[in-house]
């Protein structure tokens, strides 16, 4: 649907890659383009009037994605370059204070490496043990496996919202629940779920949330980190400079400011964080239950006609997300993405960034389809038949 | 070297890759290569007496054109002296940086002479010459 927003799709491609960044409609870029030819001024400088208009935009972003989430508080929500900055943001700023040696945090190995990664190295500096939730046989996190994973040194629970590789959508609400009443943390990576999904972090009872602006719709290098307002406050800042900091006269007084800027040092992606306000106007309009009912109707499709093709083995027939993993027999996955994009059509091979599936799947990597609300059922016939001549393929792949 | 004698040479040895093969002997020291964009993920297994590769196996994950690379390149690197084998591999580099280079010591491997089109696959194609270069300046080194 809404094909003609994007300007990327008047080229002849097909794009698959949706799990890695999408597209951006033309009203995020005009966004963006306003901003730097309109009142392209620094924030929290209001002592002019572009400058003000630019603390006015700012703000009012935060108040969007406040409500997009349906965060209780402005203040909950902090932007940052992206996931991965977010979650090294709230290892390192709340966690690293919290956590002691012999803690432990539970993680899984369907996880990307920017929820795996900063919690290793609290690890290695605090002592703190990293433990996985087993997965069933379909990948996915059971609550019986959460209760069993879970001891008396549990503190943290840290979980894609929907993976990356799997394309899963994990029981939230259930598992904070569960690890609120044995006073453990929840921290949610939803990086994946953003864009196909409602997250509602109050009825999910999420301590700390991350996402990417550019993986729904909106500019790179620009993110969110929400956490509720009495954790934030507790965290130590992660970058010490400009805009964070009330006063200072010496070393030992130092005043930071309240949140959310504590955490906002240096001049912020300006730009960014009105392309995101944007991404989530155009979010809003069509609403994100429609792209979840389209997507999911789009992912059967596929899956419908890829179990049909002998050699072409699904390593995800189930999953909640957009995203269908899949090889063809004895052809490497780089192969494959090699022989597609002879035909423009855009999909990623390799592990995907979450190195430790290969211990659950047995499958080190795949070829993977990761859908977005312009696709359509014509591009997965278009693809589905490139897929469907194995002669064609390994002659093609080369 | 024309397009459809070059595929065919690759193919050959992506189905039927030479000294495609896992060592568990002690004569023989194991180095790994991989490639981050590709993942492909190759453990070499080599065998140097008196400066000659007297034995070069390979084995791993890999995509056709780092599968076939490496079967051409252990065919052509076997019984090479040190220096002749550091020659080699500059010939190599040469081709997929379009300088000029000498089929004769490429022999199979200019079926890759096209490659340096394609960035990635130009990666792949380089796994096994830039595996063993590294490995030859440690053990020249030690
Ligand atoms: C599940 C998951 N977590 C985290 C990330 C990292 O996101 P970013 O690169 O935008 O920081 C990704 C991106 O691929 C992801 O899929």
């Amino acid at each position: 649907m809404n094909r003609s927003d994007f300007p990327m799709l008047d080229q002849d491609l097909i794009y698959f890659d949706n799990g890695a960044t999408t597209f951006k409609p033309n009203t995020v870029i005009s966004s963006i383009n306003e901003y730097y030819t309109k009142y392209s001024a620094n924030a929290h400088r209001g002592d002019y009037d572009i400058s003000y208009k630019v603390d006015l935009k700012y703000e009012d972003v935060r108040d969007k994605v406040k409500d997009f989430i349906n965060a209780k508080e402005k203040e909950e929500i902090i932007f940052t370059s992206g996931t991965t900055m977010s979650l090294n943001l709230v290892a390192s700023a709340f966690f690293e204070k919290y956590l002691e040696s012999g803690d432990e945090v539970l993680i899984t190995k369907t996880e990307h490496a920017s929820n795996v990664l900063p919690w290793f190295n609290l690890a290695n500096k605090l002592g703190i043990k990293i433990s996985y939730i087993d997965l069933d046989s379909d990948y996915h996190v059971t609550i019986d496996n959460v209760k069993k994973a879970i001891t008396n040194k549990t503190k943290v629970i840290s979980l894609a919202y929907i993976t990356n590789v799997i394309g899963d959508k994990r029981p939230i609400k259930e598992i904070t629940k569960i690890a609120h009443e044995n006073n453990i943390f929840v921290v949610v990576d939803a990086a994946q779920a953003i864009a196909h999904t409602k997250i509602d972090v109050q009825d999910l009872d999420i301590d700390f949330l991350a996402f990417s602006a550019h993986k729904m719709y909106g500019p790179t290098g620009v993110g969110v980190l929400y956490g509720k307002k009495e954790l934030l406050d507790e965290a130590n800042p992660y970058m010490l400079g400009g805009g964070m900091n009330e006063s200072f006269d010496n070393e030992n007084e130092v005043l930071l400011k309240s949140l959310p800027y504590k955490f906002e040092a240096g001049t912020q992606n300006i730009a960014g964080v009105i392309g995101l306000g944007a991404a989530i106007d155009y979010i809003n309009n069509i609403g994100i239950e429609n792209i979840s009912v389209y997507e999911s109707k789009l992912r059967d499709y596929l899956i419908n006609k890829l179990e049909k093709i002998s050699f072409i083995d699904i390593i995800n027939y189930e999953a909640d997300g957009a995203i269908v993993s899949f090889n063809v027999d004895k052809i490497f996955s780089q192969d494959v993405a090699y022989y597609l994009n002879k035909y423009n059509v855009c999909v990623r091979a390799g592990n995907h960034c979450a190195k430790l599936v290969k211990n659950v799947t047995g499958v080190t990597n795949s070829v993977r389809i990761s859908l977005a609300l312009y696709n359509t059922e014509e591009e997965i016939d278009e693809v589905v038949n490139l897929l469907s001549d194995y002669e064609k393929i390994r002659n093609e792949m080369i | 070297m024309d397009d459809e004698v070059k595929k065919e040479i690759i193919l050959e040895n992506y189905s039927n890759p030479s000294n495609y093969q896992k060592i568990d002997d002690g004569s023989y020291e194991k180095y790994n290569t991989n490639n981050d964009s590709c993942v492909d993920n190759l453990n070499f297994y080599i065998k140097i007496e008196d400066n000659i590769i007297k034995d070069l196996k390979f084995e791993g994950e890999a995509c056709a054109i780092s599968k076939a690379s490496s079967s051409i390149f252990t065919d052509n690197v076997i019984g090479k002296s040190i220096n002749d084998a550091i020659t080699y591999i500059g010939e190599f580099e040469n081709m997929i940086d379009q300088k000029p280079y000498n089929e004769d010591t490429l022999k199979d491997a200019c079926c890759f002479c096209d490659i340096y089109k394609q960035n990635n696959r130009r990666n792949c194609a380089y796994l096994p010459y830039r595996g063993l270069k590294k490995y030859l300046e440690n053990y020249i080194n030690k």
